[in-house]
């Protein structure tokens, strides 16, 4: 459920937790992401580092600088203002995915385990529209909210000991990308030319929490005309701002 | 310039600083000296700002050739740190002349070295800090501990040597004592299960590293599940996943994770952490908030008050 008003909750003498509810919920997340905003937005001395997650804001702060108790109070009257005010507006990211073949290994699991023929896996991955709860897990790494029930399949049994970067993957009810390569049990569909994750970029992540992502299938060819135009650094990433 | 030679990298030796801050939110670890307290005055004896990057030494096997005449400092640990073979000292700054090896032989106390260099190591800053990330392959020397033959490069400094005076020295127990302060998810043990926690001891598993520590010991009772919906994690929080025994999470650990966080571990006995090994002992105490705060304060001072002794 979603609480009427936010627990604080203590992570230790420089850490404090904000928390929403105890569930995965649009509505959980879009309060945790406005009140990031409004706390970045205020620049509180003695705020170190925020970091949003599914229902709770875990906020790093400097104790000597900042007591537990006065930065409870500036949260609270910047969530009660974050509150009145309209919800952020967040970008809509279309990801270009080669799926099946080479680029997705697993499509053809994902098709029988759901009674599908594989076109029609694409042609549901590709009409959601995904929320993004948070980073975490890798660097990168984005969870996804909005995976249809008819394409969900479980983890492979044995995990692969290398998935590319860049892979779109299933495992259970959710879908997500490989920022980085890395072992994994997902059962992987496709793969983007996007780099999810990029240490010299500045944010570093191409995505945000808070923002929305969609899938947009792509040929073989556009996927090496896509790679090729990130390398000479003429691709524009293709994102819009929604209501 | 070229300062030192990889000879051998021992088990885990990488380039740190205080820590990569701002990326948790995009899933990048902090990283960054995991004894503070050590670091910071290993800087200051050489003359540096406290954060400037410094070597993390793991237990030993490490050696060092000196391509330059160097002024070093090395706090933390005592890895029987020898030049040429002979016995070089804590805590304090020193000389160490081009061709000289510096060789860490042996663990006597504590489990992790820092060796400070005046004018600090010199390698690109990812995400603006040196640290070395293993996991996520970034900072440092290509994002991965030191290899044999290895240079490090630094910038030149020169100060006079110094020493930390011996009240201000740690010394490493083999039985820890670590302060707690109870939360997030205190609230999903059984009071039976938190007074396990406050009233038993617990050992430093094999499974022992910047990411963190497992602990074995007595089982810790949840209400119900172990589980939660995922979120943040900070520095020195304790897991406490369905098989009941305590994890608790440093630097390099994850930014997001789904078990339920029994209590945290007070900043200002961190360093105590990274200083303990596979098979030493643990207890955890609570405190409350204002305790915790007013130790910090002390540590902070404390860390002031030797600034200005070493460099009034």
């Amino acid at each position: 459920m979603i609480y009427d008003e936010p627990r604080f909750l203590s992570g230790g003498d420089r850490a404090v937790f904000i928390e929403f509810g105890d569930v995965i919920d649009p509505e959980a997340n879009q309060r945790v992401i406005a009140l990031k905003l409004a706390v970045e937005t205020a620049r509180i001395r003695g705020v170190v580092e925020l970091v949003p997650t599914y229902r709770s804001l875990l906020v790093y702060f400097e104790p000597l600088q900042i007591s537990a108790s006065e930065l409870r109070e500036t949260i609270c009257r910047l969530h009660h203002s974050a509150a009145v005010h309209e919800p952020p507006r967040r970008k809509l990211v279309k990801i270009p995915v080669a799926y099946g073949g080479e680029f997705g290994p697993d499509l053809k699991v994902v098709a029988k385990h759901n009674n599908l023929r594989a076109e029609e896996v694409i042609r549901i991955h590709c009409r959601a529209r995904y929320l993004i709860y948070m980073l975490g897990f890798m660097p990168g790494f984005p969870y996804l909210g909005g995976l249809s029930p008819e394409i969900a399949t479980p983890r492979k049994t044995t995990p692969r000991l290398k998935t590319p970067a860049g892979s779109v993957g299933i495992a259970g009810n959710q879908t997500g990308i490989y920022p980085i390569e890395s072992p994994g049990g997902w059962q992987i569909i496709g793969r983007t030319p996007l780099k999810l994750f990029e240490p010299s970029r500045e944010p570093p992540a191409l995505l945000q929490a808070g923002d929305y992502l969609t899938f947009v299938r792509i040929t073989p060819q556009e996927f090496t005309a896509i790679e090729k135009g990130i390398r000479n650094g003429t691709y524009k990433l293709n994102s819009k701002l929604i209501e | 310039m070229d300062i030192f030679e990889v000879v051998q990298p021992g088990p885990m030796t990488t380039v740190q600083d205080l820590g990569r801050i701002g990326y948790q939110q995009y899933g990048v670890p902090t990283s960054g000296a995991l004894d503070d307290y050590a670091f910071r005055l290993g800087n200051l004896l050489v003359g540096n700002e406290e954060g400037a990057a410094a070597l993390e030494i793991t237990l030993f096997g490490c050696q060092l050739r000196a391509l330059q005449d160097t002024l070093i400092a090395i706090t933390g640990a005592d890895l029987a740190p020898a030049i040429n073979g002979r016995p070089a000292p804590i805590w304090e700054s020193l000389w160490i002349k081009r061709d000289q090896l510096l060789s860490f032989s042996q663990l006597r106390k504590g489990c992790r070295s820092y060796l400070a260099v005046a004018g600090g190591i010199r390698v690109p800053e990812v995400m603006k800090s040196a640290s070395t990330c293993v996991r996520a392959g970034i900072g440092g020397l290509n994002g991965r501990p030191l290899r044999k033959g290895d240079i490090l490069r630094a910038d030149v400094a020169f100060t006079r040597t110094a020493q930390i005076p011996a009240k201000y020295i740690p010394t490493y127990s083999n039985a820890l004592a670590l302060r707690v302060i109870l939360g997030p998810q205190d609230d999903y043990f059984t009071k039976d299960g938190i007074s396990t926690f406050l009233n038993s001891e617990y050992t430093v598993s094999a499974q022992a590293d910047r990411m963190g520590y497992r602990l074995e010991g007595p089982v810790i009772q949840h209400s119900g599940g172990a589980d939660i919906v995922s979120d943040g994690i900070p520095l020195g929080a304790i897991q406490v996943p369905g098989d009941g025994l305590p994890i608790i999470l440093l630097v390099d650990r994850q930014t997001i994770g789904g078990y339920t966080k029994i209590a945290n571990i007070i900043s200002a006995d961190i360093p105590k952490v990274a200083q303990a090994k596979p098979g030493d002992r643990i207890r955890f105490q609570q405190v409350k908030g204002a305790q915790a705060v007013t130790l910090r304060q002390k540590y902070e001072q404390q860390i002031e008050i030797i600034k200005l002794l070493l460099h009034p």
